[in-house]
């Protein structure tokens, strides 16, 4: 499953890529950093393209541990 | 869905505007650096940056719509610690060199100076914006307030430009600002 990931020491917490998200699968923690809800996150790469600081990437995840 | 919110670009588009017709516009300007900070301190994390920030989605009209952004992933030393919270603290030094220019300006030590300031070095005659019609120091503050917002709109059209449309908002000093708040609120809880 591609999933996406982010870079939280990285990340700006902008809020750019929870807009773009068409799954809503994205919220920003306490506006510290972008979380990823990976049970709503299809892998569509919107996210990757959008973020200006390019800290979130979509990754081949393995399914539920 | 639209919300009303997602309409303050013109808000901002509006600001950047009036600035060239009457100075003291630049005063409204205020909001844009109280609100951010009330909120985060409040503990609502960024979510000035996240929804209302009319600046940011100015950005991104112009770099997403009208296709003015060139796209590219920002050089990873933007987006480090010392680049951030560094602009951060020239921000400030700067700042506050221009609050003491509205000071010396209130106690009559310095004459009011109308231009603008352009990236902290270019000075522009900016008379025909003023009637002068207050007190000096007011009219100070505006111009050096509409530099500040002058100069980071040309910074943010520059990495809009050559990065991906929102590049201004990693280094924002706003937003440093208000995220730096939430880390100090609420810790850095790493997953
Ligand atoms: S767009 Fe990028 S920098 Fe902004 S919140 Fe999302 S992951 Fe973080
Ligand atoms: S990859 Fe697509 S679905 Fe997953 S978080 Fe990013 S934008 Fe949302
Ligand atoms: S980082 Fe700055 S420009 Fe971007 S949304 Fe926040 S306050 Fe607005």
């Amino acid at each position: 499953m591609k999933k996406a990931i982010v870079n939280t020491a990285e990340c700006v917490a902008c809020g750019v890529c929870a807009k773009t998200c068409p799954r809503q699968a994205i919220t920003i923690f306490h506006g510290i950093y972008a979380h990823v809800n990976e049970d709503l996150c299809i892998g569509c790469k919107k996210c990757e393209k959008e973020c200006p600081a390019s800290v979130i990437q979509v990754v081949e995840k393995e399914v539920a541990s | 869905m639209k919300r009303w919110y997602d309409y303050l670009w013109i808000f901002s588009a509006a600001y950047m505007i009036s600035g060239f017709f009457n100075i003291l516009f630049a005063w409204v300007g205020l909001i844009c650096f109280i609100t951010p900070l009330l909120l985060s301190i409040m503990g609502k994390g960024k979510i000035y940056c996240n929804s209302y920030c009319g600046r940011g989605q100015l950005f991104e009209l112009l770099g997403s719509r009208l296709k003015l952004s060139s796209n590219r992933n920002i050089p990873a030393f933007i987006r480090s610690k010392w680049f951030r919270y560094g602009f951060l603290a020239f921000f400030m030094i700067m700042f506050s060199i221009m609050i003491f220019s509205t000071y010396l300006v209130f106690n009559g030590t310095k004459n009011l100076e109308e231009a603008i300031t352009l990236l902290w070095t270019i000075k522009l005659p900016w008379n025909w914006a003023y009637t002068g019609k207050v007190s000096p120091w007011i009219a100070q503050f505006a111009f050096g307030f509409y530099s500040v917002m002058l100069t980071s709109t040309i910074l943010g059209m520059i990495t809009m430009f050559f990065f991906k449309p929102r590049s201004w908002c990693v280094y924002c000093p706003m937003g440093t600002m208000t995220q730096a708040i939430s880390i100090l609120k609420y810790g850095r809880k790493m997953r």
